[in-house]
């Protein structure tokens, strides 16, 4: 059954849809406010700002995370800065040019609507934040500072040192805590969501595993919120945090949710290369190093094991520079990471197994100082250091791309409600705003947008126009879904295989990265859709999870999380497979142009691809929403 | 490297834990020191032990979920530096390695290395915070805000609440946690009107929570990852006292915000 994806769209002018919608809206009056609940899974910044707002104005709030503390959210690892169209730089910045960039950088691959009013609200999360005592870095005059970002050509990042996305997180977790204390959110840490529950087709609650005491829970509210985050860590090596998984979303598109674009993701070029086969993550170098640092290799293969600082400048080749004249080092991420790649597949790659470029800080410490060096970029440079052991003031850094985010996640309405009623989905999770490839410092801006400017508005319309009649957990539908989340965990412990957990996910690791990665094409996505399934097959007749259902087991844990990648990976190769174009991140070597920049196929592509579960070995059915360009030209992006 | 290995093994809350020696041969100084017990626990899985729990998730020293006494030091021996972050060319090949979790009665163990440091959230929970309800506040640039005041602001804001101060703290005082906090808000101009009632708040908390008083020691200091400064905890002390002298009610704001 094919669904109806109406993406609701407010009529009007695209300036004014978000104005007039939220008129039209019907409200939730406030004494009644405090009879609806909401559960909200997550509590990075989408999630914490969420629960938080939605508190404030009144609604009983439950809110879950697996970490000790709401506070330890993936988001706290964002590095450079968040967006916002202020122009307190006078250099031309409007919502109008944040709109375009955001819409331009996703490859005309996100919907106008949503990206118009997240550039509009984005003014208010600044605000908003300051007022929280969120400490932005500040010019003398104490006005705030920003710094500029991968492609864009205006200063429009707000950054708090190399920590804006903690202290982005510290303010929002502070306003949860806040409301915490008032009894007005009700909060769940150490809990995994494994389910979601629909009642009468409406998500009604959730089933959680309690990390601590391993008890499966049942939840109900009259709508659910996800913000769970991304799932990189498909790849095994990501920038990710260890714990980001797919679990959350992936059930509840077991449970009917559209999946959309899940093979869009983001490949960031500046991260530190690997060690060893014992790497167990990846470290991100912040995008805000290439305001200042320079990227190159060798011109000559020869030169590539050579001193960098005996190689004379004649015999470098900034490709950035030379390739992108324009926005030079500034070129967005899929551009810049695909530039790596060639580099080093060409030979000239540097460091381990060739596998890395020089992000060269040399002339900037010459031309501003190795002081002001420090006050921008210090604790990266001090990061770098501990895990490479190299000094980056005086050797140029070695840079490789790793994955980093996916654009892709649950489809969802202009209203961040999914295709199950009640089901709204925001932040990494959701896949709205940032089309084919999302900006650097744009994550933060819509983890927060969805939480504090959008979802407030939406899920009070959603409550006052559906008949929410009372669930309890005690229907059938909760008992149900609690047998099976019980069923799995103790399929899981019997197995007692051979193979870690671990190993199983970093073979699904080098599958992805080989044939899913930074380049893809038809033939490799046809093995990868055969080694997949016998993986996960050997999976779960020889992993070796040990401990019991009882109590905190992380092995089990993870065991959950990879079983969950395992089918997920299939769904992301497929939609890799089916997009016959390149656009932003997703580049198939089969369409480009012949200075080998992506290839995009507008007449056959320009729709958002949701996908519809079908049945375990049943192919899942394909659904598209037609993308409309009514405010911008779809044009061939050009850095150059 | 080739290394031997103690570590704090306690199955759940109620039992008791002890020291496990285990053997860990072939071990990469590049490795961090997570990425080593990794490799630890992967070896007990294939002989069917049980892995070694520890929290972890971040790896990049910024999440606070890591925290381990290392030889006797929280997060070990090297300075700004969480476990997550240390790497193993830190230790010398033939070294004995004693890992232990955070030790305080007021983070109880969970299991093996891992801690509940509920007691954190319950703090800020008592005014670790400012109330700015979402909405339409003002411009962010009505307020300027000198430099060295947001520079300081945010040096106390560093905080990654990993708990390794409490651990490090001969009275396990979660002083330079609570300071931190109370620290950032105060430096800032949208902190000062929840300033007094905060400083009492927060202060009343954590001696709730059971951790210890401040005798100052500064131990805290030499083990915080982030670097915050005792200095925070002089502020905390003058906020305090003058909290106390208007005689704000503790009693009549919290829980009213
Ligand atoms: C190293 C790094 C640096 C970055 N730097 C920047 C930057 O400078 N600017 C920028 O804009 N973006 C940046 N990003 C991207 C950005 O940080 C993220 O996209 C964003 O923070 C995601 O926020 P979120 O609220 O959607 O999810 P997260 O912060 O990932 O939060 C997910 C939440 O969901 C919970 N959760 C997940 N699964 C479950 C489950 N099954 N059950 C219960 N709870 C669950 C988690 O406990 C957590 O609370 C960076 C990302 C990385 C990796
Ligand atoms: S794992 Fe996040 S700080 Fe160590």
């Amino acid at each position: 059954m094919a669904l109806t994806l109406d993406a609701k769209i407010p009529a009007g002018p695209l300036a004014e849809k978000w104005d007039r919608h939220r008129f039209e809206m019907k409200l939730v009056n406030p004494a009644n406010k405090r009879k609806h609940s909401v559960i909200v899974v997550g509590s990075g910044l989408a999630g914490a700002s969420a629960a938080a707002s939605l508190s404030e104005l009144g609604y009983r709030v439950s809110c879950f995370c697996f970490q000790d503390s709401p506070r330890r959210a993936h988001s706290i690892a964002a590095q450079g800065g968040i967006n916002a169209a202020k122009n307190y730089r006078n250099d031309g910045d409007s919502v109008q040019r944040l709109f375009y960039d955001t819409i331009k950088g996703g490859d005309f691959r996100a919907r106008e609507a949503n990206v118009y009013r997240l550039a509009q609200v984005s003014v208010d999360i600044i605000d908003q934040c300051v007022a929280q005592g969120v400490p932005f870095a500040r010019e003398y005059g104490g006005l705030l500072a920003n710094r500029s970002f991968g492609g864009a050509q205006v200063s429009r990042t707000f950054y708090a040192r190399g920590q804006t996305g903690q202290q982005l997180l510290l303010g929002a977790y502070q306003a949860l805590e806040k409301e915490i204390a008032r009894g007005g959110v009700a909060m769940f840490e150490r809990h995994e969501m494994l389910d979601v529950v629909l009642v009468d087709g409406k998500a009604r609650g959730i089933i959680v595993r309690d990390l601590r005491t391993g008890e499966i829970e049942s939840h109900a509210a009259d709508a659910v919120i996800l913000a769970t985050g991304g799932y990189g860590n498909v790849f095994y090596l990501s920038t990710n945090a260890k714990g980001c998984n797919v679990t959350a979303t992936y059930r509840a598109y077991k449970k009917g949710a559209a999946f959309a674009n899940p093979c869009f993701t983001q490949i960031h070029p500046t991260c530190i290369p690997v060690s060893g086969d014992h790497q167990s993550k990846l470290t991100l170098m912040s995008e805000s190093l290439r305001n200042d640092g320079r990227v190159w290799v060798p011109k000559r293969r020869e030169d590539c094991d050579k001193d960098p600082s005996s190689i004379p400048e004649a015999d470098r080749d900034y490709y950035l520079e030379r390739k992108y004249p324009s926005f030079g080092n500034l070129s967005p991420r899929d551009i810049a990471s695909r530039a790596a790649k060639e580099a080093c597949d060409d030979g000239r790659g540097v460091g381990p197994g060739g596998r890395g470029v020089y992000l060269d800080f040399g002339d900037a410490i010459k031309r501003l100082g190795r002081q002001a060096i420090e006050e921008r970029y210090g604790n990266l440079f001090e990061m770098y250091q501990r895990i490479t052991d190299e000094d980056p003031y005086t050797r140029p850094m070695r840079i490789y791309p790793a994955v980093h985010y996916t654009m892709g996640g649950l489809w969802v309405d202009y209203n961040l409600m999914s295709s199950i009623p009640g089901l709204h989905v925001l932040g990494e999770a959701n896949f709205s705003d940032h089309g084919a490839n999302r900006l650097g410092a744009s994550a933060l801006m819509q983890g927060l947008a969805d939480g504090y400017f959008v979802i407030p508005y939406t899920i009070g319309d959603y409550i006052a126009r559906t008949p929410l009649p009372a669930v309890s957990t005690d229907h059938p539908a909760f008992a149900a879904a609690k047998a099976d989340v019980e069923a799995r965990t103790r399929a899981l412990l019997a197995i007692n295989g051979t193979r870690t957990v671990d190993s199983f996910h970093r073979e699904l690791g080098k599958i992805m990265w080989d044939k899913c990665g930074m380049a893809r094409d038809a033939a490799g996505l046809r093995q990868a859709l055969e080694e997949i399934p016998r993986l996960r097959e050997a999976f779960w007749r020889d992993v070796k999870v040990l401990g019991a259902a009882e109590g905190l087991n992380q092995s089990l844990e993870k065991a959950g999380r990879v079983a969950d990648f395992l089918e997920f990976a299939e769904l992301m190769c497929r939609d890799a497979l089916h997009r016959e174009e390149s656009c932003g991140g997703h580049f198939r070597t089969e369409y480009q142009t012949e200075d080998g920049e992506a290839k995009r196929n507008d007449e056959a592509f320009a729709y958002v691809a949701a996908w519809e579960y079908a049945g375990d070995g049943v192919d899942p059915i394909l659904n598209k929403e037609p993308l409309a360009f009514e405010n911008v030209h779809l044009s061939t992006r050009s850095y150059k | 490297m080739h290394l031997t290995l103690h570590v704090w093994r306690q199955a759940s809350p109620d039992q008791p834990g002890r020291l496990v020696e285990y053997a860990a041969p072939d071990i990469s100084p590049d490795m961090s020191f997570l990425e080593m017990l990794d490799v630890v626990n992967e070896r007990l899985i294939q002989r069917g032990e049980e892995p070694v729990a520890f929290d972890h998730d971040c790896r990049e020293g910024i999440c606070g979920s890591c925290g381990l006494m290392i030889n006797g030091s929280a997060h070990g021996p090297m300075k700004l530096t969480t476990a997550c972050q240390l790497h193993m060319r830190s230790f010398k090949d033939g070294d004995a390695i004693w890992i232990e979790p955070w030790r305080a009665k007021a983070f109880p163990v969970v299991k093996d290395l891992v801690v509940d440091r509920s007691a954190f959230d319950r703090i800020i929970q008592a005014g670790g915070y400012i109330s700015a309800a979402t909405g339409t506040p003002q411009d962010a640039n009505a307020l300027p805000i000198p430099k060295p005041d947001a520079d300081w602001a945010m040096d106390n804001a560093a905080c990654i609440g990993c708990g390794a101060c409490v651990a490090a703290c001969p009275n396990a005082s979660a002083s330079l946690f609570t300071a931190a906090k109370v620290t950032h808000l105060g430096a800032l101009p949208q902190g000062q009107p929840e300033r007094e009632r905060r400083a009492l708040a927060m202060v009343a908390q954590m001696d709730e929570e059971g951790f210890g008083g401040c005798t100052l020691h500064g131990e805290c200091q030499e083990a915080c990852p982030k670097g915050i400064s005792i200095d925070a905890i002089m502020q905390l002390n003058r906020d305090y006292i003058r909290a106390s002298a208007t005689k704000v009610e503790v009693a009549e704001w919290t829980g009213a915000a």
